[in-house]
């Protein structure tokens, strides 16, 4: 395992040094690999030259090992309404029309986006059940998952999925095992139209924004552009698509996402609330609020194809 | 694949189209984008249904399945009018300047001069060209003589019928199985090609192939061609501008690639549709070019190969034709079936099927060895010799009317691939025997216990059926070969589970019972069945090695050859190609085409060096492609007469006048030695030397030049010619289970069949990780006709063809709108074809368990014998 | 094996193939998981679905040595390959699946006529019943020479169908075998 790609960088429930030799910033509150350059990964995804083809879908489960589960036909080309948790990776199919009035099959690559402010890992209480490492991956360790389902609040992506059976929480590794033994993820391997691309964050903004380039300049779609959204800090998962000015049309993807405001609260002022011992019914109450307080605010119906 | 998966990368723009490579050849579609990304390629797409691959068009238009000719003709017509084509090309590459004999008729009618409505086919006497000399200059006088194509009226009197010259189909030289038939006893001579074709390279006459070309298509109006197909006239106008802008004024920089698959070839025109794409392709000079050609995106691992070793009926390995009861002796067989050369006098035609004798001689060495010398004729009365068409719905016929009374099937699900599943269930009903070998129970061996047949019914089928356990592919070595023609090696990873075996062990060890019982209680004409070379170290279980080195060939005795290099060669020695075989026995090959794949110094099958020094996607050094490693087809015609690539920065071959010599990227496929100054043909498969955009004397039977017609089910009259709606020379079938519907009978809508992508065929239903992707069967209906009939998504429909009745839930999409044809509102459906009466779904009662295919029409191509499975009529209603 | 592979996944998982041989896997803080293809042998071979002709590795368990049984552990694109190059389509994905498939044929079985149900057969029984099978009907239905007195060899009552998985050296074997006992309903998906 090249520990050089897999560092840590930040871990849930958890301050100061980190195991494998990073060096906490006070500055930014980020920990910091004292030894070797600053390296992330990336996926990018151009939902321009995806066909929905859900190779994806496939080589994540197997790779990961999740099995056959009972689907139902429903009305559409998509295998399910939604991610589960042993069924990270999910292409999200929309019939629209262009500006032009021409038909349009929109077809997004729907995972855990990486985020570089991981909103699941701001909230998870638990001490090393969320990582962050320094190229930038999220995982999460079952083994040190409490099962709260606090993360399921934190991501504004709605990717955090809980298994009732086991009782913890499961999502998207970025292929973790894989990179950290110097392969691309199984889904990016997979793609048949190379819509899907991996490598370094600075390397696929590059791809994506000439890719941009290309369509704004030999099609008609004008809005085509990069979502590599600010409030989170940016993604390790970045999309081209068509119509940037409208990233709902791809099945739901949120316009600005941030983490919601009283998970920032409590990661960060709020912190001392623990410091003090309340309890722990009062604490649950509080996080059900953050739960399902003020939520996503965009419609769940999605017209699917 | 004139070209190949990887050279799609160098085009310029890509029309797809009776295919759908985005859903059923994913990883074969990335090389449709990058085009896109790197050069700024553009995709036009036209299908019954927006689909995957439309999801990635920069035009699509929605068709009526069945009426690609329309549409494909309509771009001809613009083509010719808008000078979208290249003239140096055209007048030298084709047969555009040859002259065509006067009696020649061309459709108006919806007839070719030559008919003969009793038997349903074609004389084809007058399709022919006219013997004689350079004629260029004098077209003003010809027309001015009124020297044009005959008419209705005048080719009756210059064509009358000959039974010798009918046309039969699937490359068959005039005088093939048909004419056997017709004319039993003496055959009188077969009309031939005149050895001197008279010509006019300004392409004037009216009576050369371009004007009749021309003239033929100039009936595809934009008008005509928006009332056949549904594709609003302005949409057709884009397509045809867009695809041929790469050829504005004839300038040959740019190229062009069509691109289909089975939505092109599953027609009662099949044929005809897939020759007018190329006819569009050899107008426009795109073929035999990186980033060119006409590429059939072939559906299955080894379809190609299946074709190329003679899986079918009508041939043997390396397309060689199959004997007919005519040919009484090896050399009447090798003289019908060796074209002579046939050009304008002052060109040169390399014909290279005029090495068939040798081709054939050595097939023979390999398959009866000692037995086939000289003094027994090869061997050449082993081979059986057909009299008329044996092709899967004949056979499938035959065994239901009972005359087929036993079948062997290895990974062919026949209940569910069709057509018309009914009749081929009740068909094994009636046979005495049957043997399946695969790796999944499926709907052929459990015919017996299909839906519907009640325990009575079981007690009364009397077929004995063995379902023998095979190898799966990752348990085979051996080659298959892929739509480019690569062949390629594969190695065995695991053992065959349980007690499975591998294929060749079954196939042989039933085959040495067989030889067994005839040693030992003698039988009928034995000869062929005891005389098999089977040279194997294993007999019960041959090595795919020995096999393959037995396919490529060797030489059988010390030859000397000063026309080869080495010129000498021992006895036993694997053959590097197929121009050093001979045919006086001294070499053997199981495949001509194969020759060269496995030579002294080992497999090329084997080779795995991904190298590609030009860039061009060659890649020559992986795997070996047929013929003689060579990548594109056709590539002479990637250089100008002169033999200069037309486009200097995608430089596959060129004439070096140094050497004396073509060079290339790729290998030449051409006469290596023949300066350009000589005008060899390009296409030196052709005796003509050049492409046909006119077929003469029969290969195709159901004319020289595509026309459209109607599918055999269809919901409107040809309005091109309403008395001659359909191809005049598809036959229906005749038993009680072969029925056709029509509007009349309440059959109102168009029904296409395809495939998935997220399934296989009649297997992925096995595989629990495909089933979830798509978990049950579904009818796919536009939201329109949805609307009207009162349908939701995901509620239960019926369709109902006159065979049969398929239930499956709604899929209710804005990707299938409804058209307006000859006036007249007409609604499309599609059903994906992946599901049956056994399979994971299946076992647990999810489904319908109605396969598709007992939807479909007992109708096949006239050419290629492929059933229509595009576009017949059914109803539709709630379930 | 008592628990099967998919068994065990159903009960961890994410789940390796380490974890399968009894290694301790758990991943301590801070290490990403165990790759489970870090020590397979890998073979080359052919998608055998569509026409593209995919690359894909195989990787199996055991380094082919003679007391090794190779267990199939996963598939996947090989990367080399000049048209695929390392991707495979959702089916070319799931190829595992098809090789380790509990709805496999596992052995010979016999329909006998008028009867509800399948039995178990020997090979040996099965091939000679076949062989005598082909030999009747061969004899019943061959025809020598036709109306015209012009030899034809045809077997006319026997047909045989090649599936588009077949590998070019079987369907040759088919040809060599067919053709000589004049076989002409010879066809295959190549057809259709």
């Amino acid at each position: 395992m090249s520990n050089g790609t897999m560092e840590i960088k930040a871990i849930s429930g958890h301050r100061g040094g980190t195991p494998g030799g990073g060096v906490y910033d006070q500055s930014d509150g980020k920990t910091r690999s004292g030894t070797s350059r600053d390296y992330d990964v990336c996926k990018l995804v151009d939902t321009t030259t995806c066909i929905g083809c859900k190779a994806c879908e496939v080589a994540c489960l197997e790779w990961n090992g999740y099995d056959f589960r009972d689907t139902t036909f429903d009305n559409t080309y998509q295998t399910m309404p939604d991610t589960a948790w042993n069924f990270w990776n999910l292409i999200r199919f929309n019939e629209d029309t262009d500006a032009d009035g021409n038909l349009q099959w929109l077809m997004r690559k729907d995972q855990c986006m990486h985020c570089a402010d991981p909103g699941c890992l701001e909230a998870c209480p638990a001490d090393g059940a969320i990582v962050q490492y320094q190229n930038g991956i999220v995982d999460f360790n079952q083994e040190h998952c409490i099962g709260c389902q606090y993360c399921v609040t934190g991501c504004p992506f709605n990717i955090p999925k809980f298994n009732d059976q086991t009782k913890k929480v499961y999502k998207c590794t970025l292929c973790s095992d894989r990179v950290g033994a110097g392969l691309e993820p199984a889904c990016i391997k997979a793609c048949p139209t190379g819509c899907l691309h991996f490598g370094s964050k600075e390397d696929m903004l590059f791809e994506a924004n000439k890719r941009v380039g290309q369509i704004k300049a030999n099609t008609s779609y004008k809005d085509a552009g990069v979502y590599d959204p600010e409030g989170v800090g940016g993604t390790h998962v970045i999309y081209v698509l068509h119509d940037a000015t409208n990233p709902e049309r791809y099945g739901g993807l949120p316009r600005d996402p941030r983490i919601p405001f009283m998970v920032k609260m409590w990661k960060g002022p709020l912190k001392w609330l623990g410091g003090l011992g309340i309890t722990l019914g009062a604490f649950a109450m509080f996080m059900h609020y953050v739960r399902y307080g003020p939520k996503r605010v965009e419609g769940e119906e999605e017209k699917k194809a | 694949m004139t070209n190949g998966w990887v050279d799609i990368k160098n085009t310029d723009m890509m029309l797809i189209m009776g295919g759908n490579p985005a859903e059923n050849h994913p990883c074969g579609f990335k090389w449709v984008v990058e085009a896109k990304k790197v050069r700024n390629a553009k995709l036009v797409v036209v299908d019954p249904r927006f689909q995957r691959t439309a999801s990635q068009a920069d035009h699509f238009c929605q068709i009526r399945a069945g009426t690609d000719i329309a549409f494909l003709g309509g771009l001809i017509n613009y083509a010719i009018q808008n000078n979208r084509f290249n003239k140096e090309y055209v007048s030298n590459y084709t047969n555009a300047a040859l002259i065509v004999n006067k009696g020649f008729k061309l459709p108006e009618d919806g007839l070719f001069s030559g008919y003969n409505p009793a038997t349903m086919a074609y004389n084809v006497s007058s399709w022919n060209y006219e013997a004689g000399g350079n004629v260029t200059g004098t077209a003003a006088a010809a027309i001015a003589a009124g020297d044009g194509p005959a008419t209705a009226d005048t080719a009756a009197q210059v064509a009358a019928p000959q039974p010798a010259a009918m046309a039969t189909g699937m490359g068959h030289a005039a005088g093939g199985p048909a004419a056997a038939k017709a004319s039993p006893g003496a055959a009188p001579a077969p009309p031939s090609l005149p050895p001197d074709v008279s010509y006019d390279t300004s392409l004037e006459h009216p009576r050369c192939v371009f004007q009749l070309m021309k003239k033929q298509f100039s009936r595809y109006t934009p008008e005509r061609v928006e009332s056949i197909t549904g594709i609003p006239r302005e949409k057709c106008i884009k397509a045809w501008d867009m695809y041929t802008s790469i050829r504005k004024d004839g300038d040959m920089k740019k190229v062009g690639t069509i691109i289909y698959s089975v939505g092109w070839t599953q027609h009662s025109n099949g044929s005809q549709i897939i020759r007018t794409a190329a006819m569009i392709q050899l107008l426009l000079g795109n073929v035999g070019r990186a980033g060119g050609g006409v590429n059939a995106l072939r559906g299955h691992s080894n379809i190609q190969g299946a074709t190329d070793m003679a899986g079918v009926f009508d041939i043997l390995p390396g397309y060689l034709k199959m004997p007919v009861p005519a040919d009484t002796d090896f050399a009447t067989y090798a003289k019908r079936i060796t074209p002579t050369s046939a050009k304008p006098k002052e060109w040169d035609s390399f014909n290279y099927w005029s090495n068939t004798s040798k081709f054939a001689v050595s097939f023979l060495k390999a398959m009866y060895g000692d037995k086939a010398t000289k003094e027994t004729d090869w061997a050449f009365n082993y081979l059986p010799k057909i009299d008329r068409k044996y092709s899967w719905v004949e056979q499938w016929d035959n065994m239901y009317r009972g005359t087929v009374k036993g079948l062997m099937s290895f990974g062919m699900n026949g209940v569910a691939i069709g057509p018309n599943s009914h009749k081929n269930i009740n068909a094994l009903k009636k046979a005495d025997w049957l043997v399946v070998g695969d790796i999944y129970p499926e709907e052929t061996s459990d015919f017996w216990r299909s839906p519907g047949i009640s325990d009575d019914e079981k007690k009364q089928i009397k077929t004995e059926v063995y379902r023998l356990p095979c190898a799966g592919f990752a348990e085979k070595d051996g080659t298959f070969v892929n739509s480019a023609r690569w062949l390629q090696w594969k190695w065995a990873a695991v053992p065959p589970p349980g007690e499975a075996k591998l294929d060749q062990e079954i196939l042989a060890r039933i085959f040495l019972g067989v030889k067994a019982l005839y040693q030992k209680e003698g039988g009928k004409f034995p000869d062929a069945i005891l005389g098999l070379s089977w040279p194997y170290a294993n007999p019960n279980n041959p090595s795919l090695t020995e096999v393959a080195k037995e396919i490529n060939g060797k030489t059988l005795a010390d030859t000397h050859d000063d026309k080869q290099t080495p010129t000498d060669w021992k006895a036993g020695q694997q053959l590097p190609g197929f121009a050093w075989l001979r045919d006086d026995g001294s070499t053997s090959c199981g495949n001509w085409l194969y020759c060269g794949s496995w030579p002294d110094a080992g497999s090329n099958t084997q080779r795995r060096n991904p190298d590609d020094p030009s860039g061009l996607g060659i890649h020559p050094t992986w795997g070996w492609s047929w013929p003689a490693n060579r990548r594109v087809l056709y590539n002479r015609a990637s250089c100008n007469l002169e033999g200069k690539p037309w486009d200097p920065t995608r430089k596959q071959v060129w004439w070096n006048e140094a050497t004396g010599k073509w060079a290339g990227n790729d290998v030449p496929d051409f006469k290596v030695d023949s300066n350009p100054k000589d005008h060899m043909g390009p296409f030196i498969m052709n005796p003509e030397g050049v492409a046909r955009l006119f077929v003469p004397l029969g290969p195709m039977a159901d004319g020289p030049f595509p026309e459209h017609y109607e599918p055999i089910e269809s919901p409107v009259v040809n309005e091109l010619h309403p008395k001659q709606s359909n191809s005049p020379v598809v036959k229906k079938y005749k038993t009680d289970m072969d029925k056709y519907g029509t509007v009349a009978d309440g059959y109102d809508i168009v029904c296409t069949t395809y495939r998935l992508t997220e399934h296989y065929h009649y297997w992925t239903k096995n595989n629990p990780m495909n089933v979830q992707l798509v978990p049950e069967p579904f009818v796919e209906i536009g939201e329109d006709l949805a609307n009207e009939r009162s349908i939701k998504g995901g509620e239960k429909v019926k369709v109902t063809s006159a065979r049969g009745t398929y239930i499956a839930k709604a899929l209710v999409t804005t990707r299938i709108k409804s058209m307006q044809i000859a006036g007249k509102k007409i609604y499309q459906i599609g059903i994906p074809i992946h599901w049956g009466y056994r399979g994971i779904q299946e076992d647990k009662g999810v489904t319908g368990l109605t396969p598709a295919n007992l939807l479909s029409p007992t109708v096949i191509d006239p050419n290629a014998y492929t059933p229509e499975f595009k576009g017949f009529l059914v109803k539709l209603e709630k379930a | 094996m008592g628990l099967s592979r998919r068994d065990f996944f159903k009960v961890v998982p994410g789940g390796t193939a380490a974890l399968l041989l009894g290694f301790d896997a758990a991943p301590v803080l801070a290490q990403a998981k165990e790759l489970k293809i870090a020590r397979t042998t890998e073979t080359r071979s052919t998608c055998p679905y569509c026409s593209v002709s995919c690359g894909v590795i195989i990787h199996t368990l055991g380094d082919k040595a003679k007391n090794v049984t190779p267990q199939v552990v996963h598939v996947e694109g090989d990367p080399d390959h000049p048209i695929n190059k390392g991707t495979l389509c959702p089916k070319g994905a799931s190829l595992y699946q098809d090789i380790l498939n509990e709805r496999r044929l596992l052995k010979p079985q016999v329909r006998r006529p008028g009867s509800d149900h399948w039995e178990d057969i020997s090979w040996d029984k099965a091939y000679s019943e076949i062989a005598r099978h082909i030999k009747t009907t061969r004899d019943a239905t061959f025809v020598e020479t036709d109306a015209n007195g012009k030899t034809v060899n045809r077997c006319e009552g026997i047909g045989f169908n090649g599936g588009c998985t077949d590998t070019n050296e079987f369907n040759y074997l088919v040809v060599k075998t067919m053709r000589s006992l004049g076989v002409c309903y010879l066809e295959n998906q190549a057809r259709v």
